[in-house]
């Protein structure tokens, strides 16, 4: 002997039973948005710390000179950015290295080719010390003729405008997906207040308020969709981590390996929460409205 | 009590069921509805327990004029309406306990205090095995008195009742009756819908007889037709 907490038919509505797989459907792909948009803006932040506190000085070779005239060009170089305030370090870049660089465009053997590669010296800032670029090119352009300075500012900002686009495409994707949650719980309510209208009409008429009506809708459609949320969240993991594993695995230097961090797994763990908040909004939107037309 | 003052009614756009309806109950007054079949006795009873809104004229229920009452102050004028439904309306999902619940439940009455009353009325009505029966393994009968012991287990000052003994046996019928007595004794005003003369003859309660959506013939069987 009990007393239910709930008055409706369960199961009599067959929409509802496939609702926790789409749920958890659409959980994952949420999920997989989020991991990419956490994945590339760590990768982004890398690359950009990386490249925030340092300059290259890119000193053209001497064409008339040979190899010795072009070291002499790179020492009267670093001589200059060494004296330069706010400079930590200044690192010339071997020949073999430079090479490596070009590799991809002139093949492997471009050094026995004797082309005049440049040179590169790796310099490295203190950090927000406000480094004077303009006088530092002034100086070596006296000094050294036919240097050039690369900040990265145009790499770092193409790599911004690339993470914030990213960014605003995930934020879409996660809206699009939580809409189309939206419109499918508001799909299944509807079903269920179809299917349960008998159920209602003896509900109201024995006194039971809209809300309580609602109610017991709302229960249902979280219940379903924490469900789903669960079981999409536990796909997005399995997924998250092997791909991660596979990330950490290839140990590429182009692609630095993502750390899963605590706010990152705190938001997709609050996925199935955000999907189950949804489900009860739209639940009670949808049986408000739909009771508000009866008597 | 109840108040109709030139009442007509009709579903949709269709011919008028009910037509100019007008009667006026006492609280604490025991009236037998009857009437042939179709004549419109379950649409004045909808209208009393609320489910319609008259197409023209006014409905006064507990002092309210219902024509004009907001519906979300109707909840609380359903809760003191008991109705004993000719199809009993039991929720076939639920057990008979939960079924007769459902009016305390929607109050917000206490867990402990449902389980209490409702297994006692339950067994005062005969069905203290079938607790957790649902309703489709029982007999008319015993629906029948799911469907009563739902409709009284919250004390209703208005008790509406559509052809409760319709499907009961003499013994269980009386039993129903007196019930309705007892309750209409302690001030729980009743009406019953019934075909059955011989019901009306034997308690002598005022009659209100419906043909083809009139009332034509008021009558108190004790003071003659009036």
């Amino acid at each position: 002997m009990f007393v239910r907490r709930g008055d409706l038919a369960p199961g009599r509505d067959r929409s509802s039973r496939f609702l926790p797989w789409i749920i958890a459907l659409m959980v994952y792909l949420a999920g997989l948005a989020l991991s990419a948009t956490m994945a590339l803006e760590q990768v982004i932040d890398r690359w950009s710390a990386g490249l925030k506190g340092s300059i290259t000085i890119v000193v053209d070779p001497s064409v008339n000179g040979g190899e010795a005239e072009t070291d002499a060009r790179v020492e009267a170089a670093l001589s200059v950015i060494l004296t330069t305030q706010s400079v930590l370090s200044a690192t010339p870049l071997a020949k073999i290295d430079v090479a490596g660089l070009v590799e991809p465009w002139l093949g492997k053997d471009v050094l026995s080719l004797d082309l005049p590669i440049p040179r590169l010296i790796d310099v490295t800032l203190v950090p927000d010390s406000g480094f004077d670029l303009a006088g530092l090119t002034r100086r070596l352009d006296s000094a050294v003729p036919g240097t050039q300075i690369d900040d990265h500012k145009v790499w770092l900002q193409k790599i911004l405008r690339l993470a914030r686009t990213s960014e605003l495409i995930a934020i879409l994707i996660v809206v699009l997906i939580a809409l189309a949650a939206g419109a499918t719980v508001m799909f299944a309510t509807r079903t269920g207040l179809a299917v349960q209208r008998d159920v209602i009409e003896v509900l109201h008429l024995i006194g039971a308020r809209d809300t309580y009506i609602a109610r017991q809708f709302q229960g249902n459609a979280v219940s379903l969709a924490l469900w789903g949320g669960l079981l999409g969240l536990l796909f997005t993991g399995v997924t998250v981590l092997a791909l991660w594993l596979l990330a950490r695995d290839l140990g590429s230097s182009l692609l630095p390996a993502v750390r899963l961090s605590l706010p990152f797994l705190g938001a997709l763990a609050m996925l199935p929460l955000v999907g189950a908040i949804i489900a009860s909004v739209t639940a009670r939107f949808t049986v408000m409205r739909f009771l508000a037309r009866m008597l | 009590m109840v108040r109709f003052e030139n009442v007509g009614m009709r579903y949709g756009d269709e011919a008028d069921v009910l037509r100019d309806i007008t009667f006026h109950l006492e609280p604490g007054s025991y009236h037998f509805l009857t009437g042939p079949s179709g004549a419109g006795k379950t649409s004045l009873l909808r209208l009393m327990y609320l489910a319609h809104r008259p197409s023209h004229g006014s409905v006064s229920i507990f002092n309210h004029d219902v024509t004009t009452t907001p519906r979300e102050e109707l909840p609380s004028l359903r809760r003191r309406i008991g109705v004993v439904f000719q199809n009993f309306q039991l929720l076939d999902h639920l057990s008979t306990l939960d079924n007769v619940a459902l009016p305390l439940r929607i109050a917000g009455a206490r867990r402990e205090t449902i389980q209490e009353h409702v297994a006692e009325l339950l067994t005062w009505v005969g069905l203290g095995e079938h607790l957790d029966a649902r309703p489709r393994t029982l007999s008319d009968g015993e629906k029948q008195r799911v469907a009563i012991a739902r409709a009284v287990i919250n004390r209703p000052s208005l008790l509406l009742a559509d052809e409760p003994t319709g499907s009961v046996d003499q013994e269980q019928g009386s039993r129903i009756l007196r019930l309705f007595e007892e309750l209409n004794k302690i001030g729980t005003t009743v009406v019953l819908a019934t075909h059955d003369r011989t019901i009306i003859e034997r308690y002598q309660h005022p009659v209100l007889r419906i043909e083809q959506g009139t009332l034509s013939v008021r009558w108190d069987i004790t003071k003659g037709k009036k």
